[in-house]
């Protein structure tokens, strides 16, 4: 094997950081090195040419206003989608190749951290991050408010997710990343089976983004429970905020047990203790029964949000109320809780005893009843409505009928039996890729193409969102029916090499497949290019492009920075739809003084600290680690001594603001 | 959603808050028993992992072998009346008495760097006699369960040490008040999760 | 190297006829009894689910359609949004689906448990009582199998075989990371983990020779760990025994610890003995003879630990790594006596004179 081997001493200053940990000698890396370099210096150049970098910071970084928190974090998972699915395309080119004397362009050592990253980065650094960023954006403005509870917080938060994502990306250029699978199982993520520094990127960087989203899950529920507009009970709350209420609460009861989790592994591998070793006296099982009990609520709180997503999108492009109202949110609250009585299920074959293993199954298959509920009341949300296909109906129509299916697969690897022979096999990957692009993924693309427009002004361009669409839905069963096959053929998953030369085909199928997803990214890609291109002939000017039924869309679009000049009153569910109904009429006049908080670049440079501390702790760089560790601290310490935290919009610029609405509403 | 906004007026809805700057409720009160939450539930994996490896010695010593229990009541004393005196600096707080505020958050923080004092102690001898996190699965979930409650006491005292200059800077301001009530549910907090300690891992590993 | 024009015609015949043929699906059409339970358990969860599905996605595409904007004849009831009898219908019909489910998952699961011993040799084949299960040891490795067999006292390394039409009772551990034995034919999958036993009883019904794989990625040589299970007649079972016994060498511990030491693309290896109480300290991580049996330990714990003086009780052993590089691990020493000079628990050794 050429993998580097690191110095088990540490140099007092650089720890085990030195040339040998640079891929000079792996082509694909420098190759990527040099892209990614000379496209970053490019991106330097245009905003050093166009005198960006004073409006990046005091506007983008510095900004604790949640939407354009929501619109960075966004940002963030389609950077990361690429580099993610970057990932995903090699693993499917090189087991479309590995057959017989072929040995693919992959060796396992590069192949293992290939489908590794391909893992992580995908959960949490796309996925957490799309669902943290519409949520963001969204649910202040549907609940009436100005801001979150905490903004400060939320801007901290963000970068703290940044901070997780650079040490991942790092990890491509300096040393390697880990070789364990996206949830580092020990025995294999110990310090014996893995000495390198990947398991310990793995670790610090999910440390890092994990306090972010922590912090982000305490914010939003705060938000949700105090800061709602007067007169909207919770039972009036568009559904959307309902779900992300829920995705909140699962992360705040989640995330700390993953922060635990990886807590202890990092003691085992940094300072020797036993919990999870083979001889004196760990328990590998222990990792894996508290990983779980984080990882299937994780999932839960990926596609939470996107059901509310569904939810929002059926009902307006149906034209029609939602279907069981009272029944959504009831379901949404009974599958927060079942998802934390079901993670066994993901180990069933670990050996845990009948009735322990049934137990979990049947209350697997027992959160299928209030997600079906949820199906069917989309479903009689659009009987008898008037459906537009704009866009983000279509990928809501490609959810309904993709998510039934790896539903219905799930349901089926519940069956602990079946489970046996099905257990990380390939039709395990079929089932949650099916569940994952088919629910969360259309949902954020659905979320985008709704959103966008209330964002930017703007709406996005709707051909090349068709192809997009349509390019995914294609690719996606294309890529994985030859997985589900292959399940069923007793294959098993991260094999980097095969010798049944009878499988190639569904192989390079799949390849094809994951090829045609590769082409509805780059028309997704295309689309926004096209539609900031041409933003004057998609341009909004009524802040409501959709006809839509919640109060994001009874402000302009984009919003002004203070949401609303006046906090309106709900009185119904569909608060917006309600005002349009009766004809409530928007004041004009009268405007006062609005108060804001401050934009501060505190969060900036306490999470990048933070960030440097875990770089320094994956080498061993002790002394630096010790610097910034004590940097962040202080940095912390000292922004509290700043109580200079808000200030107030004068009447008259809120007056401006709203002037020029009313003109455009007008035109 | 406050009692004194009208949603109707003489029948008609009313569909906009035009009285306008009205201060949101406070939701650092709840946002901070939110975290406090989850920084519970880290403990109760802690405890979890205890119960699990907690007789796991590798054929090495024990609790019983190990535990000095007349130090830990020392420690548990110290800690629960740190507690009390944090509840007058409370109290004194409300009457807005600063330089009480200020001279019974002194004594609480001296409470618990004495606490802090004997723990250190404690790890210190326990490591010397070779009887370290790394010799057993029981130590290790011994020293990680002790030592992320000494952690957070440890983050505490920096805290209290910040709020101690900043309300003798600033007074007894709003924000600063919120601090204190912030940090008092922090230290009240830690004293429980104490409890918990040293009943399922003190007492009940000698017995 | 890179899919060629032809190479895709081909993939794409080839799938779809495989597709539609089915003959390659092992896991759909096992020969195993176990495994053929399991394979009904799908097809009959998989038509259950279908009852829902299939409607709900026909009315899916016939509500996208029936409803779109540009068709005048349909009914627009832009208020109904609730409907207590189709409520009942939405959260009952699946209820009923899973309840069944639930009792099928129930009774599914204790029947097939991989530690309950085999009550039939297949669907037509009632056991016989006086049937005794064919005992195989299997260790995963770093990354190959060893499979011992007590009763015929002889040991293989990537190669399994069984008398068809006999129950197959499994035991299994790993030596250092999880792996997952699996032999699709056969029956379903259980983890192999360090210092712990699991179990399989499993029984194959046709003669062949089939896939057995890691089922769990265990490090750089996992694609590798395979191995091919030969379902035999028992005469061409008791040649395959000969065979080991004739060519092998004998699996001692010196041997066993070079075996543990890290590699791939292992060929087959066979052993005409193994040395007693092998089994016993391989499960007890204490093949060495230098280090604490896991078995001696936990006694130990139980009884209340070693005491103060157990803190002196660790020594380091080497780790083998596949880079070369040398590593060490902290492990136990062995308690030993004059008697029992390598520290292994007592009873393994009466065991172990027991079986052979």
């Amino acid at each position: 094997m050429n993998a580097p081997v690191y110095p088990v001493e540490a140099h007092p200053v650089f720890g085990r950081l030195g040339l040998h940990a640079l891929p000079i000698h792996e082509p694909i890396l420098v190759a990527t090195f040099i892209a990614v370099a000379l496209g970053g210096l490019f991106v330097f150049f245009l905003i050093t040419k166009f005198k960006l970098w004073g409006h990046l910071w005091r506007d983008w970084i510095t900004s604790i206003d949640h939407k354009k928190i929501g619109i960075m974090y966004m940002i963030l998972g389609i950077v990361m989608l690429l580099r993610g699915f970057a990932d995903a395309l090699m693993m499917r080119a090189h087991q479309a190749m590995a057959f017989g004397e072929n040995a693919g362009f992959l060796p396992p050592h590069h192949y293992d951290q290939v489908f590794t990253a391909h893992g992580v980065i995908m959960i949490f650094f796309v996925a957490m991050p799309f669902v943290t960023g519409l949520m963001n954006y969204v649910v202040p403005l549907q609940i009436g408010a100005r801001d979150v509870a905490f903004p400060f917080l939320n801007n901290f938060s963000f970068w703290m997710t940044v901070g997780g994502a650079i040490l991942v990306m790092i990890s491509l250029f300096v040393g390697e990343f880990a070789k364990t699978g996206w949830l580092a199982f020990p025995p294999l993520s110990g310090i014996l089976a893995s000495p390198d520094p990947g398991v310990d990127y793995y670790l610090w960087s999910l440390q890092i983004a994990g306090v972010g989203t922590t912090l982000s899950g305490i914010n939003l529920i705060a938000t949700i429970i105090k800061m709602r507009a007067p007169g909207m009970a919770l039972m009036k709350m568009p559904v959307f905020t309902w779900t992300s209420l829920c995705t909140n609460v699962l992360i705040v009861a989640s995330f700390p047990v993953l922060a635990a989790a990886l807590a202890l592994l990092t003691a085992d591998r940094y300072l020797g203790t036993n919990f999870f070793t083979n001889d004196l006296g760990g328990n590998a099982m222990l990792y894996v029964n508290l990983i779980w009990i984080w990882g299937h609520p994780e999932v839960y709180i990926l596609v939470l949000p996107i059901f509310g997503v569904f939810s929002e999108v059926v009902s307006t492009f149906s034209q029609k109320k939602l279907f069981g109202y009272a029944s959504m949110v009831y379901a949404t609250v009974v599958i927060t809780i079942l998802s934390y009585l079901v993670w066994l299920h993901h180990f069933f074959t670990m050996g845990s005893g009948a009735s322990v293993n049934s137990f979990f199954g049947i209350t697997t298959m027992i959160i299928s009843i209030p997600t079906g509920a949820k199906i069917f009341n989309w479903l009689f949300t659009m009987y008898r409505g008037r459906i537009k296909f704009e866009v983000p109906m279509l990928w809501t129509v490609g959810f309904m009928i993709t998510f039934v299916i790896g539903g219905m697969t799930g349901v089926l690897l519940a069956v602990p039996a079946a489970d046996f022979v099905l257990h990380n096999s390939l039709f395990l990957i079929a089932h949650f890729h099916n569940v994952i692009i088919g629910g969360v993924v259309f949902g954020v693309f659905a979320a985008i193409n709704y959103w966008f427009p209330k964002a930017f002004g703007f709406r996005l361009d709707a051909f090349w969102g068709k192809v997009s669409f349509w390019c995914w839905f294609i690719g996606f069963w294309v890529a994985f029916t030859p997985l589900y096959i292959l399940g069923l053929m007793g294959i098993t998953r991260r094999v980097s090499h095969f010798d049944d030369m009878t499988l190639q085909p569904y192989f390079v199928v799949a390849a094809i497949g994951a090829g045609i997803v590769a082409l509805g990214i780059g028309a997704f890609l295309i689309q926004i290019a096209v539609s900031v291109w041409r933003r004057k002939e998609l341009r909004d000017t009524t802040g409501d492009i959709w006809g839509g039924r919640t109060l994001e869309w009874s402000t302009s679009s984009p919003p002004p920075d203070y949401n609303f000049a006046f906090t309106p009153i709900a009185h119904e569910m569909d608060a917006w739809y309600d005002m349009k109904q009766r004809g409530a009429e928007r004041p004009t006049t009268g405007f006062v003084s609005i108060h804001m908080p401050r934009n501060t670049g505190a969060g900036f440079v306490i999470a990048m600290l933070a960030t440097a501390m875990g770089f320094a702790l994956i080498w061993h760089m002790w002394v630096i680690a010790a610097i910034s560790f004590a940097a962040t601290v202080i940095a912390a310490i000292v922004h509290t001594f700043n109580y200079d935290r808000d200030y107030h919009i004068p009447a008259d610029a809120v007056a401006r603001t709203e002037d020029e609405r009313t003109r455009a509403l007008a035109a | 959603m406050s009692a004194t906004i009208a949603t109707h007026v003489n029948g008609a809805p009313v569909w906009y808050d035009h009285a306008g700057e009205h201060h949101p409720p406070n939701s650092t009160m709840l946002g901070f028993w939110l975290y406090l939450m989850s920084d519970c539930l880290i403990f109760a994996v802690l405890f979890a992992v205890y119960a699990v490896l907690g007789r796991n010695y590798a054929a090495g010593p024990s609790g019983a072998d190990l535990f000095d229990l007349p130090l830990v009541a020392a420690n548990t004393a110290l800690l629960l009346f740190s507690s009390i005196t944090y509840g007058f600096a409370m109290i004194a707080m409300q009457a807005r008495k600063k330089s009480q505020v200020l001279a019974w958050l002194a004594v609480t923080g001296l409470l618990g760097l004495g606490f802090l004092g004997i723990e250190l102690y404690e790890f210190h001898h326990l490591i010397h006699e070779g009887a370290g996190p790394g010799r057993s699965a029981f130590l290790s979930s011994f020293f990680t369960l002790v030592g992320t409650h000494g952690l957070h006491v440890t983050f505490g005292c920096i805290w209290l040490v910040t709020l101690m200059f900043q309300v003798g800077k600033g007074g007894l301001t709003p924000p600063n008040r919120r601090r204190l009530m912030c940090l008092s549910m922090f230290w009240h907090f830690l004293d429980v999760v104490w409890i918990g300690v040293f009943t399922f891992v003190y007492l009940m590993g000698v017995m | 190297m890179y899919p060629t024009k032809s190479l895709l015609t081909r993939a794409l015949v080839l799938s779809a006829s495989t597709a539609l043929a089915g003959c390659d699906w092992i896991v759909m059409k096992p020969h195993g009894d176990i495994a053929e339970q399991q394979a009904n358990l799908i097809v009959t969860s998989t038509l259950l689910m279908l009852l829902i599905i299939v409607p709900v996605i026909a009315l899916t595409l016939f509500f996208a359609f029936r409803y779109r904007q540009s068709n005048p004849d349909a009914t627009y009831a832009p208020d109904w949004d609730h409907s207590t009898r189709l409520e009942l219908v939405i959260w009952g019909a699946p209820l009923l689906i899973i309840i069944a489910l639930g009792a099928i998952t129930w009774i599914s699961t204790h029947k097939l448990d991989p530690f309950r011993p085999l009550d039939r040799i297949s669907e037509d084949k009632p056991l016989a009582a006086d049937v005794k299960p064919l005992e195989v040891y299997a260790v995963s490795m770093d990354w190959k199998w060893l499979f011992i067999y007590p009763e015929q006292g002889i040991a293989t390394v990537n190669e399994l075989a069984a008398p068809v039409d006999r129950p197959i009772h499994f035991r299994f551990t790993s030596t250092s990371v999880m792996n997952t034995f699996y032999v699709p034919a056969l029956a379903g999958m259980i983890y192999t983990m360090p210092g712990m036993e699991t179990q399989l009883h499993a029984v194959i019904n046709k003669a062949g020779v089939y896939d057995g794989i890691s089922g769990h990625y265990s490090g750089a040589g996992f694609s590798d760990m395979r191995f091919k299970f030969h379902g035999l007649s028992n005469e061409e079972f008791a040649s395959w025994v000969g065979e080991n016994k004739a060519g092998g060498q004998a699996l001692t511990r010196e041997g066993y610890l070079q075996l543990e030491k890290p590699s791939t693309k292992e060929p087959v290896q066979r052993f005409a003995s193994v040395e007693p109480g092998l089994w016993g300290a391989i499960v007890d991580r204490c093949v060495d003879g230098k280090k604490m049996c896991a078995s001696t330990m936990m006694a130990i714990d139980a009884a209340g630990g070693a005491g103060k003086g157990g803190v002196a009780s660790t020594m380091r052993s080497n780790w083998s790594s596949l880079d070369g590089s040398k590593r060490e691990r902290t492990v136990v020493a062995a308690l030993c006596t004059p008697t029992n000079l390598q520290g292994l628990p007592v009873e393994s050794d009466a065991a172990a004179a027991a079986k052979n």
